[in-house]
C-alpha cells in the first residue's frame, strides 16, 4: 500500500474537538494553579494580608530586587516560606501524582474504578510506613544499603509494590485478569492491610499517633524537606507517563489489539505500573493516604475532553494538584481555634459521593 | 510472503489449530473459510502475534521469510495489519483518533503523531469511506461505520500484508460490496490479503484462492473453482448445497438446501 501519493482532498486534519478542549482546559488550569500556589499561602492560623504574603513570596523567589529577608518579621517569613509555601507546593505535587497514577491505573487495567486508593496501593504504602514506625525506624537515619533514603519512604514503596502485586495476582485468579475481580481484589487487600495496620497500632501503643497520621493523610508540619524526598519519585512517575502515554491509548483497546498494532504490551505495562506505584508509594510516605483524588480528577477531565491520554495526563495532573491544594486549605481553616483536619478526611468526604455517582454511571459498562 | 508450517495451537491441552500448513505468495488474495469453531480467528490471531508463544506447541510462522517471533511488535505491525472481528474500549475516542492509532508502529519510542501521520490517516479514511464521520465519537458509530473505521486504521498502517477477521459480517449487502471492492482494488495494487470470511458467496466472488479449515486442520486449499464444489462444501459444512453460476461473472455461488 505504499504507492499512494501524499495527496488528499482534505489538506488538514479534521478539527479535533477533544484537543481543542484540552488546550482550553490547560489554559484555565495552569494559570489557576500558579495563582493558587500563592493564594493558598494566605490561609492558616496566623492571619496575613494578601499584600504582605505576596511580597514575601516574591522576594523569596528573588523577584523583588532591593527587598530582602531582613525587611520582614522573621516569624511571618518562616510561616509563609518554610511552612505554608513548602506545604502548598508539596500538596500540589502530591495531588498531581495521585491523579496521574489514577489515569495510569485506569488505563492499564482498563477499569474506571481503579486508582491508588481502590487498588490498595495506598494502603500497602501506609502499612509499610507503619511497620517502619513500629520497628523504631521512624527517625532521619538513612538506610545502610540505600544512602540518602530513610526507612519510612523505603518501607512505604515496598508496601505499595507489594500490595499492587498481591492485587494483580488475586485479580488474575482463573487465568486472565478480569476487570471486575480486580477492584474486588483491591478492596479485599485494602481492608486486610487496614486490619494489619490496626494490629501494628495495638501492639505498639507509643507509635499510635504517628501511624494514625498515615491512615488519614495530611500535610500538617510538612514542607520543603518532604518535597525534596518525594520529588525524585514524582519525576520517575512523570517520565513513565510521558514515555508510554501513546501506549495507554492503545492499551484501552485491549491487550490483543494493542499488541497487533505494535505495542510491546508487557514492557509498557511494566513501565507504567512501576512508575505509578513509585509515585503513589512516595506520596503516601510523605503525606499518608489521601483517597479518591486519583478517581475524581481523571474522570472530571475525561468527561470534559475525552480519552486521549497525552492531554489527559497533563490536565488531570493540573486539576489533581489544584484540588488537593484547596482541600488542604479547607483542612486548615474548617475547624475553629487553629486545629487541623487531616486532608484525607476532606477528600474522602468529597470523593465518596463522587465514587458512588461513578459507580452508578459506569456500573453498566463495567460488569 | 506468508508461510505457516505445521502450526499447532492448544488451549488446556485441546488443539484449536492442529498441524496447519500453507503458504501465501506476495500479492495473493486468499479467503479463509470454515464452520464456526474451526480455528479461523485463532489462525488470524496467531499470524498477528496475538497468541502467546507457550500456546504454540509446534510449528512456525514466517513473514517475508523471517520467523514471526523475530520481529519486534512495531516491526511486525509495519509489515502486517489486521482488521479484527470485535472491538472494545473504543468509547472515549473519536473515529479519527482510532485511525491515527494505525500510525503507532511508525512512531519512535517517545514520538508523537506528525502532520504526515494525520494526513495518512485522513487519506485512509477517505479511501474506506469513513472521512464523513471522522469527528464523531467511536461509541456512537453504527456497525458498518465502525467497520469502515477499522479498515481505515489498517490501511493507515501502510503494510504489505492485510489480515481480516470477518471484516464485513453483519453489514448490509451494499456495504459488503463496497468493502470488498476496496480490498480487491488494493490487492491489484500489490497488497497481500488473507480474509477470514463466513459469507461463502462473497468469498467465491472476490477471492481467487480459498483455504478451508475444519476442526483446526486445513481441509482444502486451492483455486476457488476447484474448492468451491457441491461435494466439498457439503462435506465441510455437513449440509446439502446447490452450486450455480453467477449470470454476470465467472464465479461459482452456492445455495444451502433446507432440511424440510
Amino acid at each position: 500500500m505504499r504507492q499512494t501519493p501524499d495527496t488528499c482532498a482534505l489538506k488538514t486534519a479534521p478539527a479535533r474537538p477533544g484537543r481543542r478542549k484540552a488546550v482550553r482546559a490547560a489554559a484555565v488550569l495552569a494559570p489557576l494553579s500558579l495563582v493558587s500556589l500563592v493564594a493558598a499561602c494566605l490561609f492558616g492560623a496566623l492571619p496575613l494580608g494578601m499584600d504582605e504574603a505576596m511580597k514575601i513570596l516574591a522576594s523569596s523567589l528573588g523577584l523583588l530586587p532591593g527587598v530582602s529577608k531582613e525587611d520582614f518579621d522573621p516569624l511571618v517569613w518562616t510561616v509563609v516560606v518554610s511552612m505554608r509555601f513548602g506545604r502548598t507546593l508539596l500538596a500540589y505535587c502530591a495531588g498531581a501524582a495521585l491523579s496521574i497514577s489514577g489515569v495510569i491505573f485506569q488505563g492499564v487495567l482498563r477499569n474506571p474504578l481503579a486508582d491508588p486508593f481502590t487498588l490498595g496501593v495506598s494502603s500497602g504504602a501506609a502499612f509499610g510506613a507503619s511497620v517502619a514506625i513500629a520497628l523504631g525506624l521512624g527517625g532521619a537515619a538513612t538506610l545502610p544499603f540505600a544512602p540518602g533514603l530513610t526507612a519510612i519512604p523505603f518501607f512505604a514503596l515496598c508496601g505499595a509494590f507489594g500490595a499492587l502485586l498481591a492485587v494483580l495476582a488475586l485479580g488474575r485468579a482463573g487465568g486472565r485478569l478480569r476487570r471486575e475481580t480486580l477492584v474486588l481484589a483491591g478492596i479485599v487487600t485494602a481492608s486486610f492491610l487496614s486490619a494489619l495496620i490496626s494490629l501494628v497500632k495495638a501492639l505498639n501503643e507509643e507509635s499510635v499517633a504517628g501511624i494514625v497520621f498515615w491512615i488519614m493523610g495530611g500535610f500538617q508540619g510538612r514542607g520543603l524537606a518532604d518535597l525534596a524526598l518525594f520529588f525524585p519519585y514524582f519525576l520517575l512517575g512523570l517520565a513513565a507517563a510521558a514515555l508510554c502515554s501513546r501506549d495507554l491509548d492503545l492499551l484501552m483497546l485491549g491487550e490483543t489489539q494493542a499488541g497487533q498494532l505494535g505495542v510491546n504490551v508487557s514492557r509498557s505495562r511494566l513501565i507504567l505500573l512501576a512508575g505509578a506505584s513509585a509515585m503513589t508509594g512516595a506520596c503516601v510516605a510523605v503525606c499518608g493516604v489521601i483517597g479518591f483524588l486519583g478517581l475524581a480528577a481523571p474522570h472530571l477531565v475525561r468527561l470534559y475532553q475525552g480519552a486521549d491520554h497525552r492531554p489527559l495526563i497533563v490536565n488531570a495532573g493540573l486539576l489533581g494538584g489544584l484540588l488537593l491544594v484547596w482541600s488542604d486549605v479547607l483542612a486548615r481553616v474548617i475547624l475553629p481555634g487553629g486545629a487541623e483536619l487531616p486532608v484525607g478526611v476532606i477528600t474522602a468526604l468529597l470523593g465518596g459521593p463522587f465514587f458512588c455517582l461513578l459507580l452508578r454511571r459506569k456500573a453498566g459498562e463495567l460488569l | 510472503m506468508i508461510a505457516v508450517r505445521d502450526l499447532t495451537v492448544a488451549y488446556a491441552g485441546r488443539p484449536v489449530l492442529d498441524g496447519v500448513s500453507f503458504t501465501i505468495a506476495r500479492g495473493e488474495m486468499a479467503g479463509l473459510l470454515g464452520p464456526n469453531g474451526s480455528g479461523k480467528t485463532t489462525l488470524i490471531k496467531a499470524l498477528t502475534g496475538a497468541i502467546p508463544q507457550r500456546r504454540m506447541t509446534s510449528g512456525e510462522i514466517l513473514l517475508n521469510g523471517k520467523p514471526l517471533g523475530a520481529y519486534s511488535p512495531k516491526a511486525r505491525a509495519r509489515l502486517a495489519a489486521v482488521v479484527p472481528q470485535r472491538t472494545e474500549g473504543i468509547r472515549g475516542f473519536t473515529a479519527f483518533a482510532l485511525v491515527l492509532m494505525g500510525r503507532y508502529p511508525g512512531l519512535s519510542f517517545f514520538g508523537n503523531y506528525s502532520p504526515k501521520d494525520e494526513r495518512a490517516a485522513l487519506r485512509a479514511m477517505e479511501e474506506a469511506g469513513a472521512a464523513a464521520f471522522a469527528d464523531r465519537p467511536a461509541g456512537e458509530l453504527s456497525g458498518g461505520e465502525l467497520q469502515r473505521v477499522m479498515i481505515a486504521r489498517a490501511l493507515a498502517q501502510e503494510t504489505d500484508i492485510l489480515f481480516l477477521d470477518e471484516a464485513s459480517s453483519g453489514l448490509d449487502p451494499a456495504r459488503k460490496i463496497e468493502i470488498h471492492d476496496l480490498l480487491a482494488r488494493r490487492n491489484r495494487q500489490g497488497l497481500t490479503i488473507l480474509s477470514a470470511i463466513h459469507d461463502l458467496n462473497l468469498a467465491a466472488l472476490y477471492c481467487p484462492r480459498l483455504i478451508v479449515l475444519k476442526n483446526g486442520r486445513v481441509a482444502l486449499d486451492g483455486p476457488t473453482q476447484e474448492v468451491f464444489t457441491q461435494k466439498n462444501l457439503s462435506e465441510i459444512y455437513e449440509t446439502e448445497f446447490i452450486i450455480c453460476r453467477r449470470p454476470d461473472r465467472d464465479a461459482p455461488q452456492c445455495l444451502p438446501v433446507p432440511g424440510v
